[in-house]
């Protein structure tokens, strides 16, 4: 092996790394929040909904957890503007990560809900409580704490996959990536740089949820 | 032009056996050397421990597809040919095995501490130890979230078409280019994967409840 690594080239390039970085980050929160709210509607309607929205929120489920997201962003980016959609690479990318994880963020959050022993329930009754002051005071919040480890996993799993969308060059860590590449032809370098920069977000974003967990959800629930 | 017919239809449905094939060596390799780093992460020899997770740790903590283009980048750097099948088929076992290594050390971790002491006191080697006592009972616990984990793995070869590798992802994609169908092409994509996906995953739900109901009595 007489080959010479050459990281000046990539170095040089920090502005362009920082700006991939901020918009994978940024990706993935926004499509981490709105998932959130489709996945809080989607518990909601799968444990409360008729039973025709429950079908139908269940196809959802299975249909994305089933079908790989590149495939899924595909669909999006190339079928959808059939219907005359018209939007960015960003858009697309952005709406395929929120319906993803959206159909896994339903079931944990489903998962978290259904662990709401029953009584906690009729005892919220008793006090009197609105339907949606006891969704959201008797149920939810005791089933975000239980369910707080398996999502944020979920976030790190999102913003790892986001790579993906480096396919329809959504300007994100890996786009930027591929665009250094066709520039400098120092490949190898190239990505094992941007994979150092993945692993550090992935330990930082981890570490930072354990803080949170410290800092606000350790509050005791049982006696 | 060409329309979206009967044999583009058959092109994408016949490269499912590329993915199938990708699969089945990403799994098996992925099974050997995950069984492997889980052993070495519930070991007792401090160093072995500490490798072991460092693997889990780079490979659970990095984007598959970075691992696939360092792999498919990398070799011809260090002077080795290398074809998509070979680039693939490596990331994509590696990245098993992290995974389904994780999912077993808490298998592993989850037999009952007693059974380790129990053939500690009848003097069993640590291959004995594991052979006949420890493993086939973290097996039980072990088959349903990893049949879990092989759909996982069936939707990260789609992957490999990025790098040019021929399964059914790419056959959409070649198919997409000539015919500009995009909602038929990558309709049908979806559906195989669906197709082959789903069956898995209801085998895997339905043997976590038996095992829930075993576990319940």
């Amino acid at each position: 092996m007489n080959y010479q690594f050459q990281f000046d080239a990539v170095f040089a390039a920090w502005p362009l790394l920082l700006k991939g970085t901020w918009i994978t980050v940024q990706l993935s929160l926004t499509a981490t929040v709105l998932g959130l709210v489709v996945a809080v509607l989607g518990a909601w309607g799968k444990t409360s909904g008729p039973a025709w929205l429950r079908v139908l929120i269940q196809a959802y489920i299975e249909l994305i957890r089933n079908t790989p997201f590149l495939v899924q962003l595909f669909f999006f980016f190339f079928a959808l503007p059939v219907f005359g959609l018209r939007w960015s690479p960003y858009q697309a990318a952005l709406t395929a990560m929120v319906v993803n994880l959206g159909a896994y963020a339903t079931e944990i959050i489903r998962a978290g809900i259904e662990s709401i022993p029953k009584g906690q329930i009729e005892a919220g009754r008793a006090l009197n409580l609105k339907g949606w002051e006891i969704f959201r005071f008797v149920i939810l919040k005791p089933a975000l704490k239980a369910i707080y480890p398996a999502l944020t996993s979920q976030f790190i799993l999102l913003m790892l996959t986001s790579a993906v969308v480096s396919v329809i060059s959504a300007d994100d860590l890996t786009s930027v990536a591929a665009t250094l590449q066709s520039q400098t032809f120092r490949s190898f370098e190239i990505y094992i740089v941007v994979t150092a920069i993945y692993l550090g977000l992935a330990l930082a974003f981890s570490a930072l949820f354990k803080l949170v967990h410290r800092q606000f959800l350790n509050y005791p629930d049982k006696r | 032009m060409r329309t979206f017919g009967w044999p583009e239809f058959l092109f994408i449905v016949e490269a499912a056996k590329w993915t199938l094939a990708l699969s089945a060596i990403a799994f098996v390799g992925g099974v050997v050397l995950g069984l492997l780093v889980a052993l070495a992460r519930t070991a007792e020899h401090r160093g072995a421990q500490f490798a072991a997770t460092g693997f889990i740790q780079v490979f659970q903590g990095t984007p598959l597809l970075l691992q696939l283009f360092l792999i498919f980048f990398g070799f011809p750097v260090l002077g080795l040919d290398i074809n998509p099948w070979v680039a693939a088929g490596i990331a994509l076992t590696l990245n098993t095995a992290a995974f389904l290594a994780e999912i077993w050390r808490g298998c592993i971790q989850a037999v009952p501490g007693g059974q380790r002491e129990a053939s500690l006191a009848l003097n069993l080697s640590y291959v004995d130890r594991m052979r006949f006592v420890i493993l086939p009972q973290a097996f039980k616990i072990a088959l349903p979230p990893t049949v879990g984990y092989l759909v996982q793995v069936i939707k990260g070869t789609s992957l490999a078409a990025i790098i040019g590798f021929a399964e059914v992802t790419r056959a959409g994609q070649i198919i997409n280019n000539a015919t500009f169908q995009p909602l038929h092409v990558f309709t049908t994509v979806a559906a195989v994967y669906f197709v082959i996906c789903w069956p898995l995953s209801l085998l895997a739900a339905r043997m976590e409840k038996r095992r829930a109901a075993a576990l319940a009595r």
